[in-house]
């Protein structure tokens, strides 16, 4: 090893990574961060100490060959590098953009003890967008020949297009049934393009279509067909239709005009572009305060969306303290650097309005008690301490439940008390003979690689059924 | 992508019909539901309810009137034209039970969506007895549509011109005083479907209305739709799009009818721009 790698080893941070400056990219959709160029990449590549037990595979959901895929950048074999993340992970550009990688892999990256971690996922974004520079021929795996099966795939969500992707590679048909016109998901309609550039996602559900498999859109399963009327015409079926049924607070102002669902407020601005209204014909309303409750990645992208599209104060009201908010560290990062105001340990108690518009939102502050037998210090009210943050929009991302339009009409479809369907953690299988269920719609909002190893777990043991049914 | 295979002007100059084919929706589609369609690239989603349902020839009918850019756009589109995306059926299907007296009141060009409504009510044996009001007798459609699957319709016109000169709630008070009714159903502006509900609130009659709030994806993703029906908060496209008229907030729902206003002023003047060379007449 040379003196220079070796001093480059002993580097205590990551390989910084471009990013468009915060003051100029608070008022542009385009990507935050910019990636890696080669030098950078293979620079963060040799901090890597290629452990014999590497402990980051186990910080990862679906166990990327972490140490590998790093070996060969290291080496600029970027071609291995990228062969060997697919082995596990088939949609690397955008784990490698959305994995809360600080509580996963990186999160047991040795090195991380004492320096920074590894940038495991800034180097798993470097060789995806590498492939995907040299366009749609490298991105098509082999497809074995058709086996004659029928498979069905409900939802076109990171679950349904992985489950997808696994079966057309060993050669079902596969045709996945989407309610919206466009597939992707949460990653077309949630996530937003500063984040995730859309681009990224069309650009693999044409890898999908490729392979063979026809995708539906505007099929809602439930209204126009069900999931036992697909049962006739195919082999199997998997549900992944996500945990898409927003929730609201019960307080007092919410039906005000001004106040969104997260959903809808994101969806209005990713999946129909109103951020290019009059141009494309949705609308939103571009407040000039907007107060968005809740600390998630959700919470994150839609003040940060607010912030893009004029507001000129938009804040976050979270009623537990910095540590707690579940947003991916990166993204309460950027959020601050761009000018966000954080209004922590804060519960919203009712929208205050006039003339049927917001004018305002009534907050009081909150304490941590000790921690309760779950270990989670809940939140109390401080007594006396309401004060009113005045705001012309209120975004509300407090959570999402399932959707019960699959399972209402699904006779015979298990799902617990809270409405989600029941179905085996390894297989998928569900309480229904030749029906697989993964994703959101199982385990409640988790992550896009949660939902992609759940599909293609599933497509594991449609597999298996399939082989062993006549 | 849907087919239009026909395309009628049923009221000048802004109510045209549409048939389109649609074989599966028309499968599955019954009264009371609506689809969302979405006409182009950086078109919106906007919800239509079913003026008709031909499940032999695979065909759904739709009524649409040109209030703004999109629906505009909607009765420029001719015979052949693909619509881009049409999704549906959507919302719950009217609740068709057998009862002696069920009335339907319809406003407007309201009274279309009631067509296979009362076909159906027709069909399982009740009588069914149809209102129907407008401004004016030029403002009327679907009357001769709606006498061949109802025992009775009443005409009214704002200014007397055709039936009875009044509004469509003093011929219901009229009719239930006359009559009586078990039920009352009725799809038109929120404003009058508030005034029916009023109507018949004293006779302790169930009123079903067909509610019309702001939608987006109308699957139950977006809570935009979301209405105050008694103490709960009920989502218009997944729970709906019909209620109980003498539980909703009519004033709530005319107000978020009209969030948007003002944006919808910019994008249908830049619309009409762009299509000032066009005869709009003619479209
Ligand atoms: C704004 C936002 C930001 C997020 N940020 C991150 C992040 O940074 N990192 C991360 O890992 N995770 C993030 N998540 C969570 C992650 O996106 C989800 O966990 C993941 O998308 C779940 O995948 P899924 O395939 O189960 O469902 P979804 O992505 O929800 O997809 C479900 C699909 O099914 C369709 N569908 C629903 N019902 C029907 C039906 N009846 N018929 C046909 N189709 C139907 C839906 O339209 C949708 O397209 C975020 C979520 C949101 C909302
Ligand atoms: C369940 C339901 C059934 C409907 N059935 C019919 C029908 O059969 N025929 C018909 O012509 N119209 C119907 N509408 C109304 C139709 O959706 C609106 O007229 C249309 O969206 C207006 O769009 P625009 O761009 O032309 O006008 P705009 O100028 O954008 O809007 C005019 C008015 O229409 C309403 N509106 C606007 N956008 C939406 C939207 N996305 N969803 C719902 N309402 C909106 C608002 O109250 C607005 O003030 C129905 C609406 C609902 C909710
Ligand atoms: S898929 Fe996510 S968790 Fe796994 S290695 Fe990649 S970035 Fe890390
Ligand atoms: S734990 Fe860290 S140093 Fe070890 S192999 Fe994994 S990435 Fe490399
Ligand atoms: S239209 Fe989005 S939830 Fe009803």
């Amino acid at each position: 090893m040379t003196e220079d790698n070796k001093a480059k080893k002993l580097t205590t941070k990551k390989t910084p990574i471009p990013e468009q400056d915060p003051a100029v990219r608070a008022k542009n959709f385009n990507e935050v961060t910019l990636g890696y160029n080669e030098e950078q990449a293979v620079a963060e590549a040799e901090r890597c100490l290629q452990c014999k037990k590497p402990m980051c595979v186990e910080g990862c959901p679906v166990n990327v060959p972490i140490p590998a895929f790093i070996k060969a950048i290291a080496e600029r074999d970027f071609r291995k590098a990228i062969n060997t993340i697919k082995e596990a992970n088939v949609l690397p550009a955008v784990c490698g953009r959305v994995c809360p990688q600080e509580i996963q892999c990186e999160q047991r990256c040795i090195v991380g003890k004492k320096n920074e971690p590894v940038g495991i996922g800034r180097l798993e974004r470097f060789a995806a967008d590498w492939e995907r520079e040299c366009g749609m021929e490298c991105l098509l795996p082999q497809v074995a020949p058709s086996t004659g099966k029928k498979v069905a795939v409900v939802g076109a969500g990171p679950a349904g297009l992985t489950c997808a992707y696994d079966l057309a590679k060993i050669g079902h048909k596969v045709t996945v049934y989407e309610a919206l016109h466009g597939a992707g998901g949460v990653l077309m309609y949630g996530i937003p393009e500063f984040r995730l550039p859309k681009s990224i996602v069309t650009q693999e559900v044409e890898v999908l279509k490729k392979m063979g498999v026809e995708i539906v859109t505007n099929a809602v399963i439930g209204k126009l067909i069900t999931i036992d009327e697909l049962m006739e015409e195919y082999d199997a079926c998997f549900i992944g239709t996500g945990a898409g049924l927003p929730k609201f607070m019960g307080i007092d102002g919410e039906n005000l005009n001004g106040v969104y669902s997260a959903n809808e407020f994101l969806t209005r601005v990713n999946l129909m572009k109103a951020y290019t209204f009059p141009n494309s014909d949705t609308p939103i309303k571009v407040g000039s305060r907007v107060a968005v409750v809740g600390g998630g990645n959700v919470a994150m992208d839609a003040v940060r969306t607010a912030l893009r599209l004029g507001a000129k104060e938009a804040i976050i009201i979270y009623r537990r303290s910095d540590e707690e908010m579940p947003a991916r560290r990166e993204e309460i990062h950027h959020a601050k650097e761009e000018g966000i105001r954080f209004e922590l340990l804060t519960n919203p108690k009712r929208i205050l309005g006039e003339d049927g518009w917001v004018t305002g939102i009534e907050c009081v502050r909150m304490d941590l008690s000790e921690p309760d037998e779950s270990g989670r210090r809940r939140p109390v009210e401080k007594s006396g301490s309401e004060f009113v943050i005045p705001v012309d929009i209120v975004i509300m991302s407090i959570g999402t439940g399932p959707n019960p339009l699959v399972p209402e009409s699904t006779e015979g479809l298990a799902t617990n008390k809270w409405g989600y369907i029941v179905a085996d953690e390894e297989t998928g299988r569900t309480s229904k003979e030749g029906v697989y269920a993964g994703g959101d719609i199982v385990t409640g909002s988790a992550t896009v690689i949660l939902a992609m190893g759940a599909g293609r777990k599933a497509a594991q043991s449609i597999q298996e059924y399939l082989l062993t049914k006549k | 992508m849907a087919k239009i295979l026909e395309k009628r002007l049923i009221r000048t100059p802004d109510v045209y019909y549409f048939k389109i084919d649609a074989p599966l929706i028309s499968k599955k589609a019954q009264p009371g539901q609506f689809v969302i369609v979405r006409l182009h690239d950086q078109g919106e989603r906007i919800p239509i309810s079913l003026a008709d349902i031909n499940p032999y020839e695979g065909t759904i009918s739709l009524i649409v009137m040109a209030v703004g850019k999109t629906t505009n756009e909607f009765v420029m589109m001719k015979e052949g034209d693909d619509i881009l995306d049409l999704c549906g059926p959507l919302g719950k299907p009217t609740h068709i039970e057998k009862v002696s007296r069920v009335i339907l009141v319809g406003g407007g060009f309201g009274v279309a969506s009631l067509y296979p409504i009362a076909r159906a009510f027709k069909a399982s044996g009740s009588n069914v007895v149809t209102i129907m009001g407008a401004r004016s007798h030029d403002l009327l459609v679907y009357e001769k549509e709606m006498a061949d699957v109802s025992d009775k319709v009443i005409v009214t016109t704002d200014d007397g011109s055709k039936g009875i000169k009044g509004v469509v709630t003093a011929a219901l008070k009229q009719e239930i005083d006359e009559n009586g009714a078990d039920l009352v159903l009725t799809v038109g502006p929120a404003i009058m479907m508030k005034f029916v509900s009023e109507t018949t609130r004293p006779y302790g009659i169930h009123t079903v209305v067909s509610l019309n709030p702001i939608m987006v994806d109308g699957t139950g993703m977006c809570g935009g739709c979301r209405v105050p029906i008694g103490k709960d908060t009920k989502f218009a496209c997944t729970d709906g799009p019909e209620f109980d008229g003498h539980l909703v907030d009519w004033n709530l729902l005319m107000s978020r009818q009209k969030t948007y206003q003002d944006e919808e002023k910019v994008s249908f003047m830049q619309w009409k721009k762009k299509h000032e060379h066009i005869n709009i007449e003619g479209k």
